[in-house]
C-alpha cells in the first residue's frame, strides 16, 4: 500500500512539472504577476511529492519488500542496512529517482536563492527547469518504474547489491555526480531563459554563474570520489581508466570548466555572450549524452551496471529534444547576440578563450576516443577499442598550453596586457619550476621526462598563483591586506592550486609508482621501492553477507615495522560473485596498496603489490577545487546583486578590481 | 591586399594551419592506439581476408577452453587457450587474473600476436557479473546485439 503512495506522489510530481512548465513561462509572456507566483509552490511540491516517493522507495528498501521488482534485483536481507539505503540508486530505476530528487532540489534552490533577480526571469528558468523534468518523470514512470511489483509470485528473498557497490565511497559517490550532472540543468536553464526573454545582456550570466560553479563543484567532487572508489574496489590500483563510464562524466566537467571561465568574461567585460550561451547549452546536453551511453549499454564499459537498449532510446529523444530546441533558439536569438568591447591581442580576454579553445579540444578528444568505437560499429566496420594511451598522449600536449596559459592568465590586465611586463616573472617562473621538477626527479632517483614536465606544470601554477595574489595586495609584505581579497577571489586561488596538486599527484603516480605481481609462501618477503612486504598468512573471515580470505602483510622500512596490511577476497554467495577488497596504507606522500589474487595448488598466493607516491594529491587537490568553487559562490556580491542593480549599477573600477577568474 | 585584409589572412592562416595540425597529430595518435577487436577463428582465418601479423597489436575476446588453464610451478606465468567456434589460439600471461577468471568463461585479452595463434597478453579483463559475456562476444558469437541485465529475467 505504502508502495503504491510512492508510485502515486511521483504522478502527482509529473503533474506539478507540467504545470511548472506552463504557468509561470505564460505568465512571464503576459506579465502577469498571479501566473508567475504559482513557480514557486508548484517548485517546492514537485520537490515535496518527489521527496515523498524517494523515502517510500528507500523505506521498501529498509523493510526488504521483495514485492517490489527493483528491490528484489538490488537488495537482500543480508545487506547491512546503510547498504540498503544506498541500494536505492544501486541500478538503473532507483538512480534515475534519485536523478528527479536532485533535480527537484536544484528547482526549489533556484526558486528559493532568486530573490535578487527579476521575477520574470527566475519564473523563465523554473518553467524551463519544469520543462526538463517532464521528461524525466514520464521517463521513470513509463520506462523504468521502480515501483513495480512482482505479484503474485515473489521472492522470498533478494538478489542482492553488486558487491562492487558495497563500499562507502559508492554510498556518496553517485548522489553527488548526479547534483553535478542535473546542476547543469540550471546554467542551461538560465542561459534559455535568457535567450527565450531576449535580454541578452550581461547579467543572465552574473544569475547563473553561482548556479554553474555550484553544480561544477559537486561534480568535481563526484568524480575524484568516483576515482578513489575505482581504486580502492577494483583492486587494479588505477584510479582513471578512461573508460567510457567515467568519460562519460568527465565531458560535462570540461565544458562546465570552460563555462565557469567564459560567465566570467561575460559577466564582467560583457563579451563572448553568444558561446557563453553555447557553454551552457553544450555542457547539459553533454550531461544528457553521459547518461544516454551509461544507461543505454550502447558502449561496452567496464563498469557499466544496468543498461537496456530502449530506456537508452527515450533518453536519446530526450537529448534530441533538448539540444535541438535550445540550439534552434540559438540559431534565431544569434544575431542579437552581440558582444561590444575591444580588447587586444595580448589580454587576458585572450588568455581566457584559450582556455576555452583547450577545454573544447579537451572535450571533443574525450567525446571522439569514446563515440568513435560505437559509430565504428554500427557502420559495420568492426569492434574497435581505443586505447588509454590515446587519450594520455592528447592531454599530454593539450596541457601544456593550457597551464601556460593558467599560470599567466589571472596576471594580466584586461583589454591589454604589455608582454614586456610580464618577462621577468615568466622567465623567473619557468627557471624556478624546471629546478623544482629536476629536483623531485632526484629525489625520486630517476629523471623521466613526462614526469619533469608535470611537476614544472604544477610549480608553474604554483608559483604565478602567488604572484597573482601579491599583485593584488600591491606586493607589499602587508597580510593584513590579504583580507581585502574577495572571497570568490580566493575560490580562484584554491581552484588553481588544487588543479596543480591534481596535476602533482597524477604525474608523480603515474610515472614513479611501482608495482609487483608476486607468488608468496607464507612468510617470505618482498622488497618494492624500500619498503619490504612480508606476506603473514591467510586466515578466513565472515562479514555479515560475505566470507572472506584475509590476507595480512606486514611492510617494514629499513627493518622498522611501518604498516600492518590486510587484503580480502570476498565472496559473495548470493550473487556467487567473487571481489578483491585491496588493502591500503594511505600516506601523504605514498601509499602501500596490496591486493590478494587466487591461491596456487601448493598453497602460495599471488599478490599484486604497489608503492604509489603521492596518490592521495590527486584527490586532495580535487577536493581543494570545489571547495574553491564553493568559496566563489559564498562571495559578497552575488547576495548584493539586487540592491547594486536597483543603484543603477555603482560598481565601475570597484568591481573590476575585486574581481577574480 | 590592404593592411586589415593582410591582417585578417594571417589570423585565418594561422588558425587553419593550427586546426590541422591538431586534427593531424589526433589522427596519428588514434592510429598508434586504435586496438583491433578480433575472436579466436578471425586471427587463425583472418578477418574480411586479411590476416593479422606476427607482432600486431589486438584484442581478442572469446571462451576459456575448459581444461586448458595450466599454472607454473613457481611463478605468476601462465597459459590458456581462447576458442569461439572451433580454432584455438593459446594466451600466454604473466600475473593476477581477475576474480572472475574461470574456464569456461568469456573474456577479452589485450596484447601482442607473438605467432600465428599465439597471443601475449598484457591485460586480461572479465567483467563482475558471472552471467556476463562481452557485449562484442555475444554479437560474434551468438549474433544478438544486446545482452539484457540479469536483473531483468526473473
Amino acid at each position: 500500500m505504502i508502495v503504491e503512495l510512492g508510485h502515486f506522489s511521483l504522478i502527482i510530481a509529473l503533474g506539478l512539472s507540467i504545470l511548472l512548465a506552463v504557468y509561470p513561462m505564460w505568465g512571464a509572456k503576459v506579465n502577469s504577476e498571479t501566473l508567475m507566483a504559482t513557480a514557486k509552490p508548484l517548485a517546492f511540491g514537485m520537490f515535496l511529492f518527489t521527496a515523498l516517493s524517494y523515502a517510500i522507495l528507500t523505506y521498501a528498501f529498509v523493510v526488504n519488500d521483495f514485492s517490489l521488482t527493483y528491490v528484489a534485483s538490488n537488495s537482500n536481507s543480508q545487506l547491512p542496512v546503510y547498504y540498503r539505503v544506498t541500494a536505492v540508486w544501486g541500478g538503473h530505476e532507483g538512480s534515475f529517482l534519485l536523478w528527479l530528487l536532485m533535480s527537484s532540489i536544484w528547482t526549489v534552490a533556484v526558486a528559493m536563492f532568486s530573490r535578487a533577480i527579476p521575477k520574470e526571469m527566475v519564473s523563465r528558468v523554473l518553467s524551463i527547469l519544469g520543462l526538463i523534468s517532464i521528461g524525466f518523470y514520464l521517463y521513470v514512470l513509463i520506462a523504468s518504474n521502480p515501483f513495480e511489483r512482482l505479484l503474485p509470485f515473489y521472492p522470498v528473498d533478494g538478489r542482492d547489491l553488486n558487491p562492487l557497490l558495497q563500499d562507502f565511497g559508492m554510498i556518496i559517490h553517485p548522489p553527488l555526480l548526479y547534483m553535478g550532472y542535473v546542476g547543469f540543468s540550471v546554467a542551461y536553464a538560465f542561459a534559455v531563459a535568457a535567450l527565450i526573454s531576449g535580454q541578452l545582456d550581461s547579467t543572465w550570466a552574473r544569475w547563473s554563474r553561482p548556479w554553474t560553479i555550484a553544480a561544477w563543484s559537486f561534480l568535481t567532487i563526484g568524480i575524484a570520489l568516483g576515482s578513489w572508489w575505482a581504486y580502492n574496489e577494483l583492486g587494479w590500483g588505477g584510479w582513471w581508466f578512461w573508460d567510457p563510464v567515467e568519460n562519460a562524466s568527465f565531458m560535462p566537467w570540461l565544458a562546465g570548466t570552460a563555462l565557469m571561465h567564459s560567465l566570467a568574461v561575460t559577466e564582467k567585460r560583457k563579451l563572448f555572450k553568444a558561446w557563453t550561451v553555447l557553454l551552457a547549452i553544450t555542457a547539459f546536453s553533454l550531461s544528457l549524452l553521459g547518461t544516454f551511453l551509461v544507461r543505454s549499454g550502447v558502449i561496452v564499459s567496464v563498469h557499466s551496471f544496468a543498461s537496456d537498449p530502449q530506456r537508452g532510446l527515450f533518453i536519446l529523444g530526450l537529448l534530441v529534444l533538448v539540444v535541438g530546441g535550445s540550439l534552434l533558439l540559438f540559431a534565431l536569438r544569434a544575431p542579437q547576440l552581440r558582444s561590444a568591447g575591444r580588447y587586444e591581442l595580448v589580454s587576458r580576454e585572450v588568455m581566457l578563450v584559450g582556455n576555452n579553445i583547450l577545454l573544447s579540444a579537451a572535450t571533443l578528444v574525450v567525446l571522439l576516443g569514446t563515440l568513435l568505437p560505437l559509430i565504428h560499429k554500427e557502420l559495420g566496420l568492426g569492434s574497435i577499442s581505443i586505447g588509454q594511451p590515446f587519450f594520455n598522449q592528447m592531454f599530454t600536449y593539450l596541457i601544456v598550453p593550457f597551464v601556460f596559459l593558467m599560470g599567466v592568465g589571472p596576471l594580466s590586465r584586461w583589454k591589454k596586457q604589455e608582454p614586456t611586463a610580464l618577462k621577468n616573472q615568466l622567465i623567473a617562473a619557468f627557471s624556478l619550476s624546471i629546478l623544482a621538477a629536476v629536483l623531485i626527479g632526484y629525489a625520486f632517483d630517476q629523471l623521466i621526462y613526462l614526469a619533469v614536465l608535470g611537476v614544472t606544470l604544477s610549480v608553474w601554477i604554483l608559483i604565478f598563483t602567488v604572484q597573482e595574489v601579491r599583485q593584488r595586495i600591491g606586493y607589499t609584505n602587508n597580510l593584513a591586506k590579504l583580507s581585502e581579497l574577495t572571497r570568490s577571489h580566493w575560490g580562484m586561488v584554491l581552484g588553481h592550486v588544487g588543479f596543480a596538486l591534481v596535476l602533482m599527484g597524477i604525474t608523480l603516480t603515474s610515472n614513479y609508482s611501482v608495482q609487483k605481481d608476486v607468488r608468496m609462501s607464507v612468510n617470505e618477503r618482498v622488497e618494492l621501492a624500500g619498503y619490504d612486504f612480508e606476506f603473514l598468512g591467510v586466515h578466513e573471515a565472515n562479514g555479515p553477507n560475505y566470507s572472506a580470505s584475509v590476507g595480512r602483510l606486514n611492510v617494514y622500512r629499513n627493518g622498522k615495522l611501518k604498516s600492518e596490511i590486510s587484503t580480502e577476497k570476498r565472496f559473495y554467495p548470493v550473487q556467487r560473485n567473487v571481489m578483491t577488497e585491496a588493502g591500503i596504507d594511505a600516506g601523504l606522500t605514498r601509499d602501500l596498496y596490496v591486493a590478494i589474487g587466487e591461491q596456487f595448488a601448493n598453497g602460495d598466493w599471488a599478490l599484486r603489490v604497489y608503492v604509489k607516491p603521492f596518490v592521495r594529491w590527486i584527490w586532495a587537490g580535487a577536493f581543494l577545487m570545489a571547495i574553491g568553487g564553493m568559496l566563489s559562490i559564498a562571495d559578497k556580491r552575488y547576495r548584493m546583486a539586487k540592491r547594486a542593480k536597483e543603484a543603477s549599477q555603482p560598481f565601475g573600477g570597484k568591481q573590476i578590481v575585486g574581481m577574480s577568474h | 591586399m590592404n593592411p586589415r585584409r593582410k591582417q585578417r589572412m594571417t589570423v585565418v592562416g594561422s588558425i587553419i594551419f593550427l586546426v590541422g595540425g591538431a586534427v593531424a597529430l589526433m589522427l596519428y595518435a588514434l592510429n598508434q592506439n586504435i586496438d583491433l577487436f578480433l575472436v579466436p577463428s578471425e586471427v587463425i582465418n583472418g578477418k574480411d581476408g586479411v590476416i593479422p601479423q606476427t607482432g600486431q597489436r589486438l584484442r581478442v575476446g572469446g571462451m576459456v577452453v575448459p581444461g586448458s588453464v595450466k599454472r607454473d610451478d613457481d611463478s605468476l606465468d601462465v597459459t590458456f587457450d581462447l576458442t569461439d567456434t572451433g580454432p584455438i589460439v593459446s594466451v600466454s600471461y604473466q600475473g593476477i587474473l581477475p576474480d572472475l577468471f574461470r574456464e569456461g568463461q568469456g573474456i577479452i585479452i589485450t596484447g601482442v600476436l607473438e605467432g600465428a595463434n599465439k597471443v601475449r597478453a598484457e591485460e586480461v579483463l572479465a567483467k563482475h557479473d558471472e552471467e556476463y559475456m562481452p557485449a562484442e562476444m555475444a554479437e560474434k558469437v551468438k549474433g544478438i546485439k544486446h545482452v539484457k541485465p540479469s536483473g531483468a529475467g526473473y
